[in-house]
């Protein structure tokens, strides 16, 4: 039998346990709740009860958090927790068949638990792997590569309740499948190489007494080591890869100017969140380089004068948890980590790495320090902004897993270096995560300035019909544009490159997307709340034939207040699949304009489906014909 | 230090560290607004108080006044998007005005009238919302709740009692209580807290006091939402 039926004495073990680990610090509430979650299956309610006695915090607080978040349940999910990747690439592979399959093989009605209460078989937002699809989590274990073979295996394996550990671990290898790689992926690099030399960088021995006092402190000395290598980064025109491309130099520099309060101390935080559908690049750069990415961020706290650091890994990525910690062990063994780095007395900084739970929005900067303090993800009201006022209120640089592995290539090989990489307003390279209908998904590392035609041809992509770039938030691109490039000049990208042929139905695309946002929506502020729900409604009414040219104009009209009145960047970018296919892919929609004038969503038959279903009955007369086409 | 803006042409003096919507209703200058309450820190949610600034939208409760801001509010563009708002709240919980005890001393129903709402436009949700009528004095129905987190915030900063919170996320965002039980009365709610009076719609609702001032003669009867003052 499962824990489901814990005791409250074993649970309040368990709970004791993780709090304590956690030191009883209620900012790791999202991290308590993970890990105990990860012991019990669910979060029992007297596993909240010692929460609440332990962490001192109310009840409203820890069920608050605990219900923001996809992947922490408040309610029994079995002891097999099955989410298949609903990305578009993994509808393009087939998971849904596939879905059906386990559930039949299982007796399990689709998100339910099953009765005896062993498993449950739902789906989630995009787990990064478009490249190697279909994908799945098990309790939050990635599996990538799925097939109806695959399938029948591991509904055995759970029929037979046999532990996640005991799986066979091919089940849970991930490819890299780099296809193209340039500076970063090349490099080869020796853990340290990049401090060292950002080290070097003070001009003189005289100095290094007040470069090591501006670490300690976190006072900007003017000119040496730290400010020598915030100037390589701003000689390197290095912008952010996280999608917003905002200056890496000034952002650094305004963290390091930040006054600090007493007690506080400066914070470098590494976004390794990757929620954007079809974007994997992060996934791949952490299981490869981690070294390179960690040593980015102890540049950045170098610079900035930060003295702590964390990694905000998304909950689809736990499996690399264990993995990163090593690095970080070593790291520290190396004296690349910890008190005193490289030997210079007073530079102290250290990394840990909190994991998400299943929440798109918190890889909004403001959100994720949210999340860090072990709250709801709530992006915050702006100003003022994290390099002022940040994780629990300290200055706070937040960069993407990218932009810090190319300051480390930066403070290694000098801004100049890297300016000369790319076009004259992008900088250096960009990593593509290249999925959908072409020959050789994967990775692709280029110069900015490479063409989407350039990116097609090396992928293998034939008979394209469209191209999204940086996912359901970027741009779709037809092929009229192909000639355009990948640029902050052009097309900027935090590196999604979903690739569609001819037998694509771009409506049916732009719905999967429609139907993310609103799944992600943090649902605080009304115009995105309400209004990807609108969306998503009116999506499904032109799907369901109800369509009418009426529709295009609420549409436009639900765009227009998004954009100006949401919250965040969910908000401002949800209506854009939509508006980007009806603009350059009209016919797609016209083909679901049933009715010239105005349809109600409202289906009389649709309505009645949950009674057939309950009477088990799916006859002619259990029907009513509607005048518009309906589905049945 | 006092300095000066424009709203909407109008010259408004400010104090540093005051937000817009704070030095407008000093000057008595009325911006719609459902979240935003005088004695608690703003929260930014509900987005009514959207102004323009420098011909940029933000939201006026949070955003400070600076020197020169340029602030557009009273603008048809502006109030219409102000509409559609008031209308997703409408469709997004269960409203049913002529039987809810708040109506007529309810500001989402008085700004719906400010802003010429005639109808809710959008399809409506109906949602399933329990209501919870466990404590003795007060009714909760969650029907009406727009989220504003007054009240989450009344019973966290002025009760010291945290019996209100918010949970689920996106469209499934919903208010709970602080009780194991999920009940009002397992708390330690009292009709005398500052949370049973700062609920904006009809919410948090005392028992056994339906209609003791008939509809027609309430507040918002008397007088629209734009010449009240704040207090509810
Ligand atoms: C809804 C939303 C989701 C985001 N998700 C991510 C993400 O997963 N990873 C990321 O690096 N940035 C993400 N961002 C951008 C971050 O807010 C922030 O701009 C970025 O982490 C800054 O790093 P950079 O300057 O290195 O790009 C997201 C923004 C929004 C509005
Ligand atoms: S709370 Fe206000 S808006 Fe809601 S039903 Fe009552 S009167 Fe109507
Ligand atoms: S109950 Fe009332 S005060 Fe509380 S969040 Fe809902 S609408 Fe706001
Ligand atoms: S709900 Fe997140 S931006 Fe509005
Ligand atoms: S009153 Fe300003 S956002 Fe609600």
């Amino acid at each position: 039998m499962g824990l489901n039926e814990l005791h409250a004495e074993v649970v309040a073990g368990v709970v004791d346990r993780v709090v304590n680990r956690y030191r009883r610090d209620p900012s790791c509430m999202l991290q308590i709740l993970r890990e105990v979650q990860e012991a019990c299956d669910w979060i029992p309610p007297a596993a909240i009860d010692r929460m609440q006695e332990l962490l001192g915090v109310p009840r409203t607080k820890i069920e608050g958090v605990a219900g923001f978040y996809s992947f922490i349940y408040t309610e029994p999910r079995g002891q097999y927790r099955v989410l298949f990747s609903d990305n578009i690439t993994d509808r393009m592979q087939g998971n849904r068949a596939m879905m059906e399959r386990l559930c039949n093989n299982l007796w399990v009605e689709r998100g339910k638990v099953s009765e005896d209460g062993l498993v449950s078989v739902g789906k989630t937002a995009c787990t990064g792997m478009s490249d190697q699809g279909p994908g799945m989590l098990v309790n939050n274990y990635a599996i990538a590569g799925l097939s109806e073979a695959r399938i029948d295996e591991i509904a055995e394996l759970i029929r037979n309740k046999v532990p996640l550990a005991e799986w066979p671990p091919a089940y849970f290898r991930i490819e890299d499948n780099i296809r193209r790689a340039d500076i970063l992926l090349n490099a080869d690099f020796k853990p340290g190489a990049a401090l060292l030399a950002a080290r070097a960088r003070t001009p003189s021995d005289g100095l290094n007494a007040s470069n090591t006092r501006s670490w300690r402190e976190g006072l900007p000395s003017g000119i040496g080591g730290p400010a020598a290598t915030l100037d390589e980064i701003k000689r390197a025109n290095l912008r952010g890869r996280g999608g917003a491309g905002f200056t890496t130099g000034l952002k650094w520099e305004a963290c390091r100017n930040a006054p600090l309060k007493a007690g506080h101390q400066r914070i470098i935080v590494c976004n390794a969140d990757e929620g954007e559908p079809g974007t994997f690049k992060d996934r791949v750069l952490l299981a490869k380089c981690p070294d390179l990415v960690f040593e980015g961020m102890t540049v950045a706290a170098y610079a900035v004068g930060a003295t702590r650091g964390f990694v905000y890994l998304r909950g689809e990525y736990r499996y690399l948890l264990d993995h990163l910690n090593a690095v970080l062990a070593h790291r520290r063994r190396e004296n690349l980590l910890g008190k005193d780095i490289c030997g210079l007395p007073g530079a102290d900084f250290d990394i840990e790495i909190h994991v998400g739970a299943g929440a798109y929005v918190c890889g909004e900067e403001s959100a994720l320090i949210e999340s860090l303090e072990g709250k709801r993800g709530t992006p915050r009201n702006r100003p003022p902004f994290p390099v002022t006022n940040g994780y629990l209120d300290q200055p706070t640089v937040v960069n993407n897993v990218e932009t810090f592995a190319a300051a480390a290539l930066i403070a290694l090989n000098g801004g100049e270096w890297y300016a000369a990489i790319g076009t004259k307003h992008s900088a250096g390279t960009k990593l593509l995560s290249v999925s959908g209908d072409c020959a050789r998904p994967g990775i692709y590392e280029y110069p900015f300035g490479v063409s989407i035609r350039q990116v097609l041809a090396d992928c293998g992509a034939s008979d394209t019909q469209a191209v999204q770039v940086s996912g359901p938030s970027g741009i779709c691109v037809a092929e009229a544009e192909f000639d355009r490039i990948i640029g902050f000049e052009d097309i900027p990208t935090a590196g999604a490159f979903t690739i569609f042929d001819q037998s694509r139905d771009m409506f049916e695309v732009a719905r999967n997307y429609v139907h993310f946002f609103q799944h992600e929506s943090c649902g605080f502020c009304t115009p995105c709340r309400v209004g990807t729900s609108l969306l998503k409604n009116l999506m499904d009414k032109l799907h369901y034939g109800s369509g009418s040219p009426y529709d295009f104009a609420e549409i436009e009209k639900l765009n227009q207040l998004l954009q100006s009145m949401s919250h965040c960047g969910l908000g401002h970018t949800a209506c854009n699949p939509v508006l980007d296919t009806i603009a350059k892919f009209r016919p797609a929609y016209e083909k679901r304009m049933m009715q010239q004038d105005f349809t109600p969503a409202f289906d009389l038959d649709r309505a009645l489906s949950s009674a057939r279903q309950m009477t088990g009955r799916d006859d002619a007369a259990a029907h009513l014909t509607t005048e518009h086409g309906s589905k049945p | 230090m006092s300095h000066t803006f424009t709203l909407d042409g109008k010259t408004i003096p400010f104090v540093d560290g005051q937000t817009i919507i704070q030095a407008a209703s000093a000057a008595g200058v009325f911006i719609p607004h459902l979240c935003y309450h005088p004695e608690f820190k703003a929260h930014g949610s509900c987005k009514l108080c959207t102004v323009k600034v420098n011909g940029r939208h933000t939201a006026s409760c949070t955003m400070r006044a600076a020197a020169g801001m340029v602030v557009e509010s009273e603008t048809e563009e502006i109030n219409d998007e102000r509409r559609a708002l008031t209308q997703m709240l409408f469709v997004e919980g269960n409203h049913f005005c002529p039987s809810c005890e708040k109506s007529g001393n309810c500001q989402l129903q008085a700004t719906a009238y400010h802003l010429g709402m005639m109808s809710p436009h959008y399809d409506h949700f109906f949602p399933n919302r329990a209501v919870d009528a466990s404590h003795p004095e007060v009714l909760l129905d969650f029907n009406r709740c727009i989220l504003c987190s007054l009240c989450v915030r009344a019973s966290r900063d002025v009760d010291g009692k945290n019996v209100f919170g918010l949970s689920g996320r996106g469209i499934k965002t919903h208010l709970i209580v602080n009780a194991k039980s999920g009940q009002l009365a397992d708390t330690d709610f009292s009709l005398a807290d500052k949370a049973a009076q700062v609920c904006p719609v009809g919410v948090i609702l005392q028992k056994r006091q339906g209609f003791a001032v008939p509809i027609g003669a309430r507040k918002f009867d008397k007088a629209p939402i734009s010449e009240t003052t704040e207090e509810r």
